[in-house]
């Protein structure tokens, strides 16, 4: 992962502002949809990501289906949110692309059922909650990062559509053409495994040198 | 009701969406007061969701905005010229059709095709059963047999009325006491308000 270097706005702050560049971009004044998007520019490339664990391909995605939303912006309707309509056309976008390659590469296509049994969480006896404050070191990034990429293809999906996108339960399943209870049975999955990870990595001293508190006990 | 820990493990996900009923979630809330594990599962869960939802867990590669605005901006200029040049030559096309429409539509009016020879004279009083023949090729229309047909093997019979509609005007030889200095045009309008009777211009 290359190294962070924008801070996001809040893609629900200025709305009143997106509005008038929606409207704008929608009567032909093109030059501003990259500052329409901009907000989004990130997400959309963590969803391209999720889908093709491939920075080159998720970049050259999110390219394109922005390309997409500019020539397709008069058929956005208000009524729905626009980061959700541009994650979904990149959504799209990315698994067309995936689509492709299997063929080309005559792949197998995935197990895409979801699992039967029931997932039972491990017991930890040395863990703590992360704060949000150690998200600013990169090797926690980093450690989160490689967690969530260790997930099946079918959990990480859900997950990053859900938990990090920010899209609901009904959203991502469109998205992904699954069904709502699919959803809900890979998302509890996903979060759980991605629990028992970043639990199991303070056993592994990944987070051993976080500046927490004297006195917080483990859970 | 009172649930088990698998029943929790399996409910967990719903609980934190919110998407228990009241009942579940009472029995739920009831259970974390009690199981340390299921307390530390929940607040691990949560914990997981709140960092992967952070803004920060989102990382591009460098420069990958600056590149995602070049692109855009060039789309942009493409969609642009696209429609610049496609609207050069649409709006003559455009404008070309609806004159040819609104010629055709002018033509349909008088149930008639433009004359094929401009300089010719309109006929008066033809009878507009009258069998004539026409020529391929050729503007006039004949009585048969009349030596002035060109292209005699290509001719066809048809009415007076229809040759006139079709744009042929009458041969000054064999169509001769027909003929009358009128204007064309007046002999179109006179071939439609006299269908039943003769066409040409009266006097």
């Amino acid at each position: 992962m290359a190294e962070l270097n924008v801070v996001l706005s809040n893609p629900e702050q200025g709305s009143t502002r997106e509005q008038e560049l929606i409207a704008q971009v929608q009567r032909g004044k093109t030059e501003l949809f990259y500052e329409l998007v901009r907000p989004y520019e990130r997400r959309v490339y963590a969803a391209a990501l999720a889908i093709l664990r491939n920075e080159t391909d998720a970049e050259d995605v999110a390219q394109e289906a922005m390309l997409k939303a500019l020539a397709n912006i008069r058929q956005f309707r208000a009524e729905s949110r626009f980061s959700t309509w541009l994650i979904q056309i990149t959504v799209n976008e990315a698994l067309m692309r995936r689509r492709r390659e299997r063929t080309r590469m005559t792949e197998a296509i995935e197990d895409n059922r979801d699992e039967e049994g029931e997932y039972t969480p491990r017991d930890f006896a040395d863990w703590r909650e992360i704060p949000s404050e150690a998200l600013e070191r990169k090797e926690v990034r980093q450690k989160l990062a490689e967690a969530l990429a260790s997930l099946d293809r079918k959990y990480r999906e859900v997950f990053v559509l859900r938990d990090m996108e920010q899209l609901n339960i009904q959203e991502t399943a469109e998205a992904l053409g699954i069904s709502v209870a699919s959803v809900k049975t890979r998302l509890l999955r996903a979060r759980l495994m991605l629990r028992d990870l970043l639990a199991g990595g303070w056993e592994q001293g990944w987070f051993s040198r976080l500046p927490f508190e004297k006195g917080t006990k483990p859970w | 009701m009172v649930v088990n820990c698998e029943k929790v493990w399996k409910e967990i996900s719903n609980y934190i969406e919110g998407d228990v009923d009241i009942g579940l979630r009472t029995s739920m809330d009831d259970h974390f007061r009690a199981c340390k594990k299921c307390t530390s599962v929940l607040r691990g869960t949560r914990n997981v969701m709140q960092l992967y939802s952070d803004e920060r867990m989102i990382e591009v590669p460098a420069g990958f905005g600056r590149r995602l605005e070049r692109r855009l901006v060039q789309g942009a200029r493409v969609r642009r010229r696209a429609w610049s040049s496609w609207s050069t030559w649409l709006v003559p096309v455009a404008a070309l059709a609806l004159i040819a429409g609104g010629l055709r539509w002018a033509n349909s009016l008088t149930g008639a095709h433009p004359l094929r020879s401009e300089h010719a004279q309109a006929g008066r009083n033809i009878p507009p059963d009258m069998p004539v023949v026409v020529s391929e090729g050729a503007k006039e229309f004949h009585v048969a047999g009349c030596e002035f047909i060109h292209n005699k093997d290509k001719v066809r019979t048809l009415t007076a009325k229809e040759a006139i509609r079709e744009g042929y005007v009458p041969c000054v030889r064999c169509m001769r006491k027909y003929l009358q200095t009128a204007s064309i045009p007046h002999a179109f309008e006179a071939l439609e308000a006299n269908s039943g009777g003769t066409v040409g211009v009266e006097d």
